[in-house]
This record gives C-alpha cells, sequence and structure tokens, in this order.
C-alpha cells in the first residue's frame, strides 16, 4: 500500500518539473477559441509554459478576482467589469490594453420557420421565449438590454426573457430549440453554425461598442508572462488570428 | 428581501410541496413493490431509482435535458403534439426535484416497509383481505414512521436542489429562480448581504422540516 502510494506520489512529483511555469488566463468565453488559438502560438514558442484557461461570463470572473482567485490575466468582454477592478486596484493598469471588437446579432435555431428581421418580431407571438445573458453579470446581456431599452423594447419583452449564465449558454439555449431566439456575438455563431443562424443585427448605434481590454492582474505572480501575452493579443499574428475568427480591430483612441 | 428574492421563496416552496407530493405517489408504491415483490426488472428499477443519489446532479439534469428537452426523446414529440415544452417552466424545477428526491424516499420507504413483520400480511391474507387492501390497511400503516422520515427526507432534499434544476428549468428571477439558485446569483452578483438573508432563511426552513420530521417520525403507532 504504501509502495503504491509512494509510486504516485513521485508520478505526480516527475509530472511538474519545477521550471515549469503556468500563466491562468480569466477569459472572457466569447474569446475562448481566439484566445486558445493564440495561446497555442504563445506556448510553442516558450518550452515549459502552460496555459490555463479558466472561463466565463466577465462579471463572474471579474467576481472571483475580487475574490482573490489566483488569476495572472484578464480579458474582458466589456470596460465595465474591468474598470471596476482598476478601481478597486485590482489590475495594473499600465498593462490594461483593448484588442478587439465585436458586434451583437441576434439568432434562431437553424430550422426555426418563424421569420425574425426585426427587432419588433420579437415581439411576435410566435417567439414565446428569448436568451439573453444575465444582465447583472454577462456583457452581452448588457449590450442587449441598452440596445432593446433605446429601441423602447426591453420592458415589453422582459417577460419573454430567460437569462444565461454567459454568452455560450445563451448560444446553447438557441442551438437546442429551447427557445426561438437569442442574442450572442456574431463571433459566436460559426461556433454551432449547423445549429443557429443569424437573424439579424441590432443597429449598431443603439449599445455602446463592444470591446475587449486585457489587463495584469495585480495580485499575479507571472506579471511578465502575463504582459507577454498581451503582447501577443496586439502582435500581428494575434490580431490576424482574431480577424479569422470574425473579430474586428480594437477601435483608435480606445484603451 | 427584494420582490425576486420573496417569489424565490415561494417557488421554492412551491416546487418543493409538489415534488414531495408526486414523491409520495410515485415512491411509495415502488418502494412497496421493490420490498415485497420479485418481478423482473426489479434490480434495474431499483438501480435507476438509487442513481440520481449518487450521480452528479448536473448528469441526472443533462439525462432530463435529453429525455425531456424540446428535441428530447420525450420533449421533441410532446412539443410536436402541444406545442409545448417543459424546459424553462417551474414544472421543470418540479420533476428536476422529484427526480433528485425519489431515492431518498424509496429507500427509506422501503427499508420501513421490509421491517414489517410479514406475519400480520399473511393473518390479513387467511381473514381474507386482498393485498390491495392489506397494503393499505397493514403494511402502510405499520411503516408509517419510516414513510413519513422518507417524505420528510424528500422534502428536504428538494428545497435544496440546485445541479438539475439549474440545467432543465434555468435561473429565471420569477419564473424558475428557486432559493438555491437565487442564492447562487446573489453571490455571483456580489450581493453579499442578500445571499446572507437568503441562506439564514434556506437554513431556518431545513431546522423547522428537520425537527418536525423527527417529531412525526417518533411518534408511537
Amino acid at each position: 500500500m504504501y509502495r503504491v502510494l509512494t509510486a504516485a506520489i513521485l508520478l505526480l512529483a516527475a509530472a511538474s518539473p519545477a521550471s515549469a511555469q503556468e500563466l491562468t488566463l480569466s477569459v472572457a468565453i466569447s474569446m475562448k477559441e481566439a484566445v486558445e488559438e493564440i495561446g497555442r502560438g504563445f506556448t510553442a514558442g516558450r518550452p515549459g509554459v502552460t496555459l490555463r484557461y479558466n472561463l466565463g461570463s466577465s462579471g463572474e470572473l471579474q467576481k472571483q478576482i475580487e475574490a482573490g482567485a489566483p488569476v495572472d490575466l484578464f480579458i474582458s468582454a466589456a470596460q465595465r467589469q474591468m474598470d471596476e477592478l482598476e478601481k478597486a486596484g485590482l489590475i495594473v493598469s499600465a498593462s490594461r490594453r483593448v484588442f478587439a471588437r465585436n458586434v451583437l446579432t441576434v439568432i434562431k435555431p437553424a430550422d426555426s420557420r418563424v421569420d425574425i428581421s426585426k427587432a419588433t418580431d420579437l415581439l411576435d407571438g410566435r417567439v414565446k421565449r428569448i436568451a439573453i445573458g444575465n444582465p447583472k453579470t454577462v456583457p452581452v446581456g448588457q449590450y442587449s438590454e441598452e440596445s432593446l431599452r433605446t429601441l423602447g423594447l426591453w420592458e415589453r419583452l422582459r417577460p419573454k426573457l430567460v437569462f444565461a449564465e454567459n454568452v455560450r449558454q445563451a448560444l446553447d439555449y438557441v442551438a437546442r430549440g429551447e427557445v426561438e431566439a437569442g442574442f450572442v456575438y456574431t463571433t459566436d455563431v460559426v461556433t454551432r453554425a449547423a445549429a443557429v443562424k443569424e437573424a439579424f443585427r441590432l443597429p449598431e448605434d443603439t449599445y455602446r461598442p463592444v470591446v475587449y481590454p486585457a489587463a495584469v492582474v495585480a495580485a499575479s505572480k507571472q506579471q511578465a508572462l502575463a504582459v507577454a501575452f498581451i503582447a501577443a493579443l496586439v502582435s500581428r499574428d494575434g490580431q490576424a488570428a482574431l480577424g479569422r475568427l470574425g473579430f474586428l480591430p480594437a477601435p483608435p483612441s480606445v484603451r | 428581501m427584494s420582490p425576486d428574492h420573496l417569489s424565490a421563496l415561494w417557488l421554492s416552496i412551491k416546487v418543493s410541496v409538489a415534488a414531495t407530493a408526486l414523491n409520495g405517489a410515485i415512491g411509495i408504491p415502488l418502494a412497496y413493490l421493490l420490498a415485497r415483490r420479485r418481478f423482473r426488472g426489479r434490480a434495474v428499477v431499483d438501480l435507476l431509482v438509487t442513481l440520481p443519489l449518487v450521480l452528479p446532479p448536473t448528469v441526472t439534469g443533462y439525462y432530463l435535458i435529453v429525455l425531456l428537452g424540446r428535441r428530447g426523446y420525450l420533449g421533441a414529440p410532446l412539443y410536436e403534439l402541444t406545442g409545448w415544452t417543459v424546459a424553462f417552466t417551474w414544472y421543470a424545477a418540479v420533476i428536476a426535484a422529484t427526480v433528485m428526491a425519489l431515492p431518498l424516499l424509496v429507500r427509506t420507504a422501503r427499508a420501513a416497509i421490509e421491517s414489517v413483520d410479514p406475519n400480520f400480511e399473511r393473518a390479513a391474507f387467511t381473514l381474507g383481505r386482498s393485498e390491495w387492501r392489506t397494503a393499505l390497511e397493514v403494511t402502510l400503516p405499520l411503516a408509517r414512521n419510516g414513510i413519513i422520515a422518507g417524505l420528510a427526507l424528500a422534502f428536504a432534499r428538494a428545497l435544496g436542489e440546485f445541479g438539475a434544476t439549474i440545467m432543465l428549468a434555468g435561473n429565471i428571477p420569477g419564473k424558475t429562480q428557486t432559493l438555491p439558485l437565487s442564492i447562487y446569483t446573489a453571490v455571483q452578483t456580489g450581493e453579499a448581504g442578500q445571499a446572507m438573508s437568503l441562506v439564514g432563511v434556506l437554513t431556518l426552513l431545513s431546522c423547522v422540516v428537520v425537527v418536525a420530521s423527527g417529531r412525526l417520525g417518533a411518534r408511537p403507532l
């Protein structure tokens, strides 16, 4: 018995060489594929570096950092969560960079026969439920609420709304056909291309631009590596990867 | 407490009462059959009823989606026929809570029924009572304390159900957001004060159930 235990402990110890560097990234889940791809390029040139992805809604990730989660880098889908962390002194202000932009879209199940081509079509009785990120914690829900309020539809659509924990859950509700429509980003659609299709896009002047800021977490013990990852995000390769997945370049003059 | 939290409390009680009633209707006959009858597939039924006790609630929730979702094996035909789907309704919360609580009632009630001396039942048979009437008039009354304890456990489990509920019923304030889900959301959104008061309410409610079940279960036959 002891021999087995000793062997197991030795095996575990061998699996984690002392020289290894580990970077934990809290990533807004809409950025999952893009950051993973940039991450592959990042680790390829850095033997011994391992990346750990902590995915979720930006609001949820923000709360984790406030509660002292051992995270090195935060990538948010909105400025609001980053602003609150910066105000609390929990991120390194100088490291903060906006590196991409996104656009909201309304989707429906691929086999949907309901015509949804403008925002007021969501009032149609055949649209019984609409998936939306919980505006309390999920940026896509905050942007969508802002847009629907501008359009004067928020209160009227409210009874139909089903709150999701993050944008990919809203996407999944639509893909499973549990709801007739959902609010996601344009870049999310391709991840479930067989199951959902775009219905229409909300006018871009009805909500503030969807931008992605990244910043090093103040408590991180891997500051240099985290800074290097942000550099990879804004590098030409990083921007090309983001572009391939449908993200737009960061607007100039936005930090 | 805010209106959302009050509605979460009310919904939790409503869901737990409904799930306990369903548990009684399904679980007591099931416990009797498992305790007193030998039939084909008995081991399979026993296994299926017990599984939610040991599986992670998210796994049970996933099975419920596969079964009852709009594209599910039962959910799809139901939707074709009626245009209605159970997901994201409070019925979904009742179903999730019922399935999760069932093993607790069935196991407790079954043990109580098995401990009833079969000689009482044989005596009833010799007096011309059918098995049906014997079960109702002899076996179940003698197993009463165990059944009541099982129902109380089922109620408490239903009250605390989280994993399967959030998967099948979602987390819609005022509609499917039960107390445990409301606590989860309050913590996630950093409303520590609200979370604390909700936790207090749920703890108090659970204590009442445990004490009440102890009192009821200990009553002399």
